[in-house]
């Protein structure tokens, strides 16, 4: 209701109440939250035990960190890795796979766009069948390896990158496409060496948000990747919320740590988020 | 299957585009397909389609039996799992209805004149990027009925706060909260990106008219933002439905039974090694999404164009 | 403008490239760390087991020293989580064939539900296999074949009782449920908790229910083998369903701590110890960690059998050792270690071993093993009822293969007071019935 007043005393001046009201809500309900992480993070074992908000008695944060950088054979820094791999590699295999999918199906109209439109809402749409998708691995000798995992998020991940390409391929001039044509350029060098170049503000997005979505995953690599060697850092992190049952500022460091990859990529990219999310979301 | 996915292009790189044939054929090669639909066609689609077979046996990880929609009466018989059923809807309901009234209201609030603006979009949004397991744990303990943040601050003002996620009344609405807090950011964007593209001049317009704040909302903001709310309708819905890492990282199900939704129970039913009965459940869970979603998009869509 | 298409074409490429190298190099990072095996004769054996702190010690000891008395095989421990989620990749790492050499898993019903003939090696012809308790050895069998070493001693399913607290109020220990429902009365009156729950840990919430089945089989001694032929079911057998209806009446009366809702096991110990709890039922497992955390709970703290109805037949439900089993992928040099390594956790000096690692939570499954002297007073009191025939039975879970996986959610439902014990009861029926028919038993 308050932010409709905004409205009417708005277009002048700043409405100076509303943002004071404004900031504070904000700081209690996402900056604490936040700060709390932080501040347990830091904190001593006895000291975190007790799950309040309270300024450290003592600052730990070099013991905490190395104590959960060490915990269980150094699994985080294998776990980091394995993420790393994981996430560079499927959002580059959806990248490419999408952008060519979606350029054909946008520039050319055949009886199979139908098709491949309901393809793509469906794999939106529809919860991938779990155990079966296991079947299928463990025939291709995929299960529990890092390529079937990585091939299982391009497979869960495309849909979504293709409606984005498709809608920013429709922005690209055709004309361009006949004059590459003309100098003799195939399919294959029109795409790699034409088109995907234009791409770029789009395949940023693209990488952004699906590195995001790649990197927090939880689900599949519980599915698909079970067991301490292939540990992520989300499923190690939910391991550790059993292990460390008493010790809330390790399991908070651990917290912490994964958190920062985020929350560089919002730092750097803030801009391109912002702009791909509304852009995708609403064209699609 | 990594490499030969992503060699295709390579490989028709030499056969099919020499100088010659380019020109005769058509540039845009539904070769190009190719690749995609291998890695979509066989970990989504056929598994998809097996489930529908799976879903009908009794599975175990060595052999599988077929028989018959025994899975599906066992899991509409138990209550257990009616409750991961009712939850479901509950849940997906609660979850996008708020995130769709808070989300405007944010947007409103974050497209007028107010001083920090650029600090209150970033705090609002942030929440999305961070990990879904992380968010959980720290409410978990946020929400410790007895050493909780939440709870201490409540006693500060005289309030006895009740087990957020122990008491089997609060159980679900608490994670559903907690997924508004995290999701509510993307729907505040969204809802950003539809206002913002409100050509100005109507607001000036309405103004001049004389009409007070919450005309202009409820006749320009409101029917304009249609398509924003379409978009958040349909996106958290699907995420509401689909929902598990949050309820898995904050009460696995629990206390009990009550806070146990499709998914969660889908898993429950792999950990167990019944993995017909999962299977089932997840063919549920299809029927369950397609059938709601499919409709209210339509519907949603078709009253849009109406406008 | 050439230059830079050559320059862009080239980027394209490098990237393409670089995707490939990728794609061909995926691996996971797990496989840089472990080192590959030294020369022809060095045999390294993985050893997977599950990841609580006591169990990893335990194993990381007797690795220790069974390389030092057999120099050439090293062992290396690997960790899953516990529970139904390492239950879960036990099976599939079977199923898939890649299982390490050796593995720590549950003896009776969830050992009997990985197909132990089709994916283990029998060591019943291995000379180790005489020296086993006759009680293990049951819950280790298959299809007639031994497949299993002992990895630690023998639980209880008791209630773990603070002794100061009941010295102080004048109490005895309970042989009857209304003797030990008298004592929590005053308990309650005296301002402590009477029964300690920690729902926060789902597992910790089934003891009332599993380690009553020794008065269940005092009052019904064919109870087992009834309920693995679909004949008997908690819902519908009085004596069975007594310890769902026990859970209830501790909580309809008010004895749970307060916090039983969100407690977690360590939450559940620390009341024990420092006297804020009367009663914690739970495996004597936990002794272990008790001990570890609150030195002085190794005199304070005491342990008694669950009351039922008839004093004269009380007796203490027991749990089985853990087993360390040998894959059938594991093969040739490393199977012969393997079956060495077999030997060595079943002898005496595995049980010293063990012993060294903190690890004895009661008496051993190897015949030629003792206690070592000093013991925590837990597992002093688990000795009577063992020594006393009659007075001690295994847990149905080590009798019946059949057992439902949703009984730590039904008994939590029943704690808190969400589902009446008639109910829960007879939906753990319908729990068990889905593991039943997924075992392929007859009768069901």
């Amino acid at each position: 209701m308050s932010s409709t007043t905004a409205l009417a005393g708005a277009r002048p001046r700043k409405n100076h109440l509303l943002s004071v009201v404004a900031i504070l809500v904000s700081i209690v309900v996402f900056v604490v939250p936040f700060a709390f992480i932080v501040l347990t993070a830091v904190k001593d074992r006895q000291q975190a035990s007790l799950l309040d908000f309270s300024w450290p008695h003592q600052f730990q944060f070099v013991q905490n960190f190395v104590a959960v950088v060490e915990a269980r054979d150094y699994m985080l820094i294998i776990a980091f890795i394995n993420s790393t791999i994981l996430t560079v590699a499927s959002v580059a295999g959806m990248v490419v796979l999408a952008a060519m999918a979606a350029f054909v199906l946008q520039r050319k109209a055949s009886r199979w766009n139908g098709l491949v439109h309901f393809l793509v809402l469906s794999g939106l749409i529809i919860p991938p069948a779990v155990v079966p998708t296991i079947w299928v691995l463990q025939r291709l000798g995929l299960f529990r390896t890092m390529p079937g995992l990585i091939l299982v998020e391009i497979a869960f991940g495309l849909s979504f990158c293709i409606l984005l390409f498709r809608a920013f391929v429709a922005t690209i001039p055709r004309e361009l496409d006949e004059a590459a044509i003309i100098d003799g350029a195939g399919p294959i060098r029109l795409f790699f060496k034409v088109i995907f170049p234009l791409l770029r503000s789009v395949i940023v997005t693209v990488v952004v948000v699906q590195s995001v979505v790649v990197f927090n995953d939880f689900v599949n690599p519980l599915y698909f990747l079970p067991g301490d060697k292939n540990a992520t850092v989300q499923l190690t992190l939910y391991n550790f919320s059993s292990q460390f049952t008493t010790q809330y500022n390790l399991l908070f460091m651990n917290i912490l740590l994964i958190t920062i990859p985020p929350l560089v990529m919002f730092l750097f990219f803030n801009r391109q988020i912002v702009a791909g999310m509304t852009a995708g979301a609403v064209k699609g | 299957m990594a490499t030969t996915s992503i060699h295709t292009p390579a490989k028709t790189r030499t056969t099919v585009a020499g100088p010659d044939r380019g020109r005769l054929r058509s540039p845009y090669s539904t070769w190009f397909y190719l690749p995609a639909a291998i890695v979509y066609g066989v970990l989504f689609a056929i598994p998809t389609f097996a489930s529908f077979y799976f879903s009908l046996t009794r599975w175990s990880i060595f052999e599988s039996k077929f028989i018959g929609f025994g899975n599906f009466v066992t899991f509409f018989q138990e209550p257990a799992l009616v409750k991961g059923f009712t939850n479901t809807l509950i849940y997906a309901v609660v979850t996008s209805g708020t995130k769709v009234v808070l989300g405007l209201l944010l947007a409103v609030l974050l497209t007028s004149q107010i001083v920090a603006r650029g600090y209150l979009r970033s705090v609002v949004f942030f929440p999305v990027l961070v990990s879904t397991i992380g968010v959980g744990l720290t409410f978990t303990v946020l929400m410790n009925p007895e050493r909780g943040l939440i709870n201490s601050a409540l006693s500060v003002i005289g309030i006895d706060g009740p087990g957020w996620l122990t008491d089997p009344k609060y159980a679900l609405l608490s994670v559903a909260a907690v997924d508004v807090w995290k999701g509510v950011g993307l729907a505040t964007l969204i809802y950003i990106a539809g206002i913002v593209s409100i050509p100005g001049e109507y607001l000036e317009a309405a103004k001049v008219d004389g009409a007070s704040a919450w005309q202009s909302f409820r006749r320009i903001i409101l029917p304009l933002a249609r398509p924003a709310t379409v978009t958040v309708i349909i996106l958290s819905l699907i995420g509401g439905l689909r929902s598990f890492d949050l309820i898995w990282a904050m009460t696995r199900g629990g206390p009990g039974f009550t806070s146990d939704v499709i998914a969660s129970v889908i898993y429950k039913q792999y950990q167990a090694g019944f993995y017909g009965l999962s299977t089932a459940g997840n063919v549920v869970l299809f029927v369950v999404v397609t059938a709601i979603v499919l409709p209210l998009s339509r519907f949603l869509n078709r009253k849009e164009v109406e406008l | 403008m050439n230059t830079s298409r050559m320059i862009r074409s080239r980027t394209t490429a490098l990237a393409t490239l670089a995707i490939t190298a990728l794609a061909l190099t995926a691996c996971s990072a797990g496989s840089l760390g472990s080192s590959e095996e030294g020369g022809s004769d060095a045999v390294t054996l993985n050893f997977l087991v599950d990841n609580a702190d006591q169990t990893l010690k335990t194993a990381e000891q007797l690795g220790k020293d069974f390389t030092a008395k057999n120099p050439g095989i090293t062992i290396k421990v690997e960790t899953r989580p516990a529970g139904s989620e390492g239950d879960n990749i036990i099976k599939t790492r079977l199923s898939t064939g890649d299982m390490t050499d050796v593995f720590l898993y549950n003896t009776g019903s969830l050992f009997q539900a990985i197909a132990p003939k089709k994916n283990l090696v029998p060591v019943g012809d291995q000379p180790f296999a005489g020296a086993l308790a006759d009680n293990f050895k049951s819950t280790v069998t298959a299809d007639g074949q031994v497949y299993g070493a002992p990895y630690g001693g023998f639980m209880g399913g008791a209630i773990l009782y603070n002794k100061p607290l009941y010295a102080k109020l004048g109490l005895q220990v309970p042989k009857t449920w209304a003797e030990f429902m008298a004592n929590n009365a005053k308990i309650k009156a005296a301002g402590v908790a009477p029964v300690i729950q920690t729902y926060g840990e789902t597992w910790t919430s089934q003891l009332f229910v599993l380690g009553d089945f020794h008065n269940v089989s005092a009052a019904e001694p064919d109870f087992a083998d009834k309920y693995t032929q679909n004949q008997a079911k908690y819902g519908t057998s009085p004596a069975a369903r007594k310890g769902f209806e026990h859970l209830q009446q501790v909580h309809d009366l008010g004895y749970e701590n307060k916090d039983f809702a969100s407690a977690k096991m360590p939450d559940g110990l620390k009341l024990l110890a420092q006297g804020k709890g009367a009663h914690y039922p739970i495996l004597s497992a936990v002794v272990s960690e008790l001990v570890a955390t609150y030195p002085a709970a190794a005199k304070d703290v005491g342990l008694f059998a669950i009351p039922g109805d008839d004093a004269a037949k009380n007796g203490l439900t027991v749990w089985s050792p853990g087993g360390v089993y040998i894959p059938t992928s594991t093969t040739g040099a490393k199977l012969d270690a393997a079956k060495k390594f077999l030997a060595f956790v079943a002898s005496k000096e595995g049980c010293d071993s063990q012993a060294k690692a903190g690890a004895v939570t009661g008496p051993f499954a190897v015949k030629d093993c003792k206690l070592p002297t000093e013991v925590p007073q837990v597992v002093k009191d688990m000795q009577p009822y063992i020594d006393t025939e009659g007075a001690s039975s295994l847990a149905l879970e080590f009798l019946s293969p059949v057992k439902g996986p949703s009984l730590e959610q039904i008994t939590v439902e029943v704690g808190s007071g969400i589902r009446k014990a008639a109910a829960g009861a007879s939906l753990y029926d319908e729990d068990v019935k889905k593991q039943a028919q997924q075992l392929g038993l007859a009768g069901w």
